[in-house]
């Protein structure tokens, strides 16, 4: 079970669309309680009469794949596969809202039509005139990793051999402000690269949009592989997450999902001083923010650090030496419900 | 054919039955479940028919046997109810003792409760119940199905509009043929809610008669609610068991129609390929099957489009052909499911289901859908579509074994 | 009737998120849907809801909307026929 990563393409509040090297300078973010994506310039990828139903997720998961495949040198790939927690938020909020503003009547249709899950990865689809497999899954914190060993079936079942998997999320001021009730935040606001630091509770919300173009074989352009992929739902203890763990290789570096909500974090720093103890560890939250596909990001990070055979200071957790980087380990779990991990590994 | 997934139970709660028998004696009886809307507030009530299952959620509670004080979407009862019933019929009380997973489908989650809780959102932002809240997301339903059913080993949920159940279908004999599971409980779920009757009445396709597939006066279609469930088990487990076998999942095709965000290609090519490949899958020819349980919505759009693509590939010799949809309304994510189970349903009693609302022939086809039941069928091979927004198009093959 | 033309392009514009079209980029005479303008169905069924809410008119069948909704130019005679007052 393995796919090799030729090209990879993200939008988030960081500067990784543009950037040709991995967070070549981070983004600071002061006194904020969510984070936003950077958006590039739509029109750049996607004509506007073709994106003038879209909205602003929409955009943005269309323009990362687009960017993705161009960089991978792929027109038609042989599948396109989505994982999105929450979907397109901006639509169906605004379809709702419309029904109970017009009473029933006179609805506009469009943000109806664009509300599914699987808008995305259609409007891709539909964009390179795409009549490969396409597929999309919704399912909180295992949306994309859902996505990725669908596509890791495809390649190894050889019905394919170059496909797109990516995720997406989007925040938007209702969902912020409904999530927020829900005590998911800090009430403080924070500065987003000391999130591991505070002590009260709660996470920084995020979002963003991460596609990768994979392959069965390798080639010339690939410069990661993802060697396994698990998830687990509701685990029974700490025991059982460190038999997960333990099951893989043993990483050069682990990526963990810290958030900075102490009772979430607490598997993570048992896991720092337990069994990764002589382990470099990294996280990437304060980056990216909390949502339900964050580990799509994680990824991008796991593999550029493989790429470029460096961490950035600004991911580390520790300062224990990091020599050669063959294997990463990815550990993330969403609000203690969906868990996954994912090992990533030089070609 | 090797067929390497095997179906050993099969539930499902809709309109026309709570059980797989109610189920089944509606179908042989031609007793559709269009009515009048009757639990859901809407302005509509009186103009758009709909196929409502006809117990309110406390009803649903009781029949789901879950705790009263407990929060659930209706989409999880639902789903709670069929998939138990799926698990019952494979004997299956332990899932522990083999790699088992739920893969489930929806398009509304619990969108119901959401309707509830915007009422009060809406006029003030710290307003509304958060418990109606908290089981927006598709996520939800499937982890309470898993919940009650004690399924851990994976567990995902998928959301390709209407085509969504089929997938999961589609996903989990791939799950077991590529030796990631040993059994998979699959299929979908959706509730009506007020989102998605406005959803399609603003794209004014939701028929005030009730839908009449492939008829020529034909004009839109009818939602519907429900669930259904199969339980697939690997060849390993059947042989060691020695279960009963309601068939197999021989073939499978998923390809999207990029062609329109909602509209159908004239000639129909997503569902060409959909039906091309799980033929090739199945490794079997055309004349082989032996009916075709259509996508059939009751749209002018849909209903030609892939009624072009089922001359495209079958020619003149078209096999039987109905819509079930005329009995269920358009389920939407539950739709491949339930009419997954009428495809088990039909192997297992060799009977063809028909077509109910079709009077005129419609100009553009050659063939004509079913119209009564047809008993002692020779059911070996059943060809299921469900097609989607996006161009989502999945067809699946069961077969007898 | 220029006015309520020019009127109308604006409201199209707005309706359908023709961000980059300016009205008079838009030619009252041609065709809006396949070869003119390039719209489709589900614009159709936005201008419907434009009709009816802007002018209070309804379009009752497809075949009228076919007919009212040909160009800008039928639109506008729709409108003038219909409004009363």
């Amino acid at each position: 079970m393995e796919a090799f990563i030729n090209s990879l393409s993200a939008i988030s509040p960081q500067n990784t669309f543009a950037e040709e090297k991995l967070l070549h300078e981070a983004r600071e973010y002061n006194n904020v309680r969510f984070l936003r994506c950077v958006e590039p310039q739509y029109s750049t990828f996607i004509d506007p009469m073709a994106s003038r139903r879209m909205s602003r997720i929409i955009k943005m998961g269309v323009c990362s794949a687009i960017k993705c495949l161009q960089e991978a040198g792929i027109n038609n790939p042989d599948a396109i596969i989505t994982g999105t927690g929450m979907g397109c938020v901006e639509d169906t909020g605004r379809f709702l809202a419309s029904i109970f503003e017009n009473e029933e009547k006179l609805l506009n249709p469009t943000p109806f039509i664009q509300s599914t899950h699987n808008t995305v990865g259609a409007s891709i689809a539909l964009i390179l005139k795409c009549k490969n497999y396409n597929n999309t899954y919704g399912h909180r914190g295992f949306s994309f990793e859902s996505a990725l060993l669908d596509g890791i079936m495809m390649l190894q079942e050889e019905e394919a051999n170059d496909i797109l998997v990516g995720a997406l999320d989007e925040l938007t001021p209702d969902l912020f402000t409904i999530t927020d009730r829900l005590g998911f935040w800090k009430k403080d606001p924070v500065n987003n690269l000391h999130l591991k630091d505070y002590r009260s509770r709660g996470s920084l919300a995020g979002e963003g949009t991460t596609f990768f173009s994979l392959s069965r074989t390798k080639n010339e352009k690939s410069f990661a592989r993802i060697r396994s992929l698990q998830t687990f739902l509701k685990p029974a203890g700490q025991r059982e997450i460190e038999k997960k763990l333990t099951d893989t290789d043993k990483p050069d570096l682990v990526i963990l999902g810290i958030n900075g909500n102490p009772p979430g974090d607490e598997i993570y720093n048992h896991l720092k001083s337990g069994i990764f103890v002589n382990t470099p560890a990294a996280y990437y939250k304060h980056l990216c923010g909390e949502y339900d596909t964050s580990s799509a990001f994680a990824l991008a990070m796991a593999a550029g650090i493989i790429r470029e055979q460096h961490v950035p200071d600004i991911m580390k957790l520790d300062s224990k030496p990091v020599g050669a980087i063959r294997n990463i380990l990815i550990y993330n779990h969403l609000r203690n419900v969906n868990h996954s991990v994912i090992q990533v590994s030089s070609c | 054919m090797a067929a390497k997934v095997f179906i050993t139970g099969a539930g499902i709660i809709s309109s026309i039955g709570l059980d797989y028998k109610e189920v089944l004696s509606s179908l042989k009886a031609s007793r559709s479940g269009i009515g009048k809307m009757t639990l859901i507030d809407s302005v509509h009530k009186e103009e758009i028919p709909v196929a409502e299952i006809k117990k309110t959620n406390a009803e649903l509670k009781e029949l789901a046997n879950v705790p009263g004080k407990a929060i659930f979407s209706r989409t999880s009862l639902l789903g709670i109810i069929a998939a138990r019933e799926a698990l019952s019929q494979a004997e299956i009380e332990n899932t522990s003792e083999y790699r088992t997973g739920l893969i489930s489908a929806s398009t509304v989650g619990g969108m119901d409760r959401t309707e509830k809780f915007l009422k009060k959102y809406l006029k003030d932002k710290n307003h509304g119940r958060l418990r109606d809240i908290i089981t927006h997301d598709m996520g939800d339903s499937t982890e309470k199905i898993a919940e009650y059913c004690r399924i851990s080993d994976y567990v995902t949920t998928i959301s390709t509009a209407c085509s969504s159940s089929a997938n999961a279908i589609m996903v989990g004999s791939r799950l077991i043929e590529n030796g990631i599971l040993d059994r998979a409980l699959v299929g979908g779920v959706d509730c009506l809610t007020l989102f998605t009757i406005n959803g399609f009445n603003s794209l004014m396709i939701l028929d005030k008669n009730g839908c009449r597939p492939f008829d020529e006066n034909r004009n839109g279609l009818t939602l519907g609610e429900g669930a259904a469930f199969l339980v697939l088990e690997s060849e390993r487990i059947v042989e060691k068991t020695g279960k009963k076998i309601f068939g197999a999942v021989s073939g499978y095709g998923n390809a999207c129609d990029a062609f329109h965000q909602t509209a159908s290609s004239p000639g129909g090519d997503g569902a060409f390929l959909s039906m091309q490949k799980a033929l090739l899958k199945a490794g079997i020819t055309p004349d082989k099957i032996d009916y075709i349980n259509a996508h059939g919505t009751g749209t002018k759009n849909n209903d030609l489009s892939e009624g072009n693509a089922i001359e495209r590939l079958f020619g003149n010799s078209v096999p039987p052909c109905s819509s079930t949809k005329s009995f269920t309304g358009h389920t939407l994510g539950a739709a491949g499911g339930i009419e997954a189970v009428f495809s088990v349903m039909a192997i297992e009693h060799q009977c063809i289901w028909p077509n109910l609302n079709f009077a005129n022939k419609m100009n553009e086809l050659g063939f004509l859908p079913v119209t009564e039941l047809r008993k002692d069928a020779a059911v070996r091979n059943v060809l299921s579509n469900s097609f989607g927004f996006g161009g989502n198009n999945t067809s699946l093959i069961f077969s007898k074994c | 009737m220029e006015q309520l033309v020019q009127k109308l392009k604006e409201e199209i514009i707005t309706a359908l998120n023709l961000s980059e079209m300016k009205p008079e980029n838009i030619d009252e005479k041609a065709p809006l849907f396949v070869d003119g303008l390039g719209l489709d169905s589900i614009d159709a069924l936005e201008l419907t809801v434009l009709l009816e809410k802007k002018y209070g008119l309804k379009i009752n069948t497809s075949e009228e909307g076919k007919k009212v909704l040909l160009s800008v130019n039928s639109m506008a005679e729709f409108i003038r026929e219909n409004k009363k007052g």
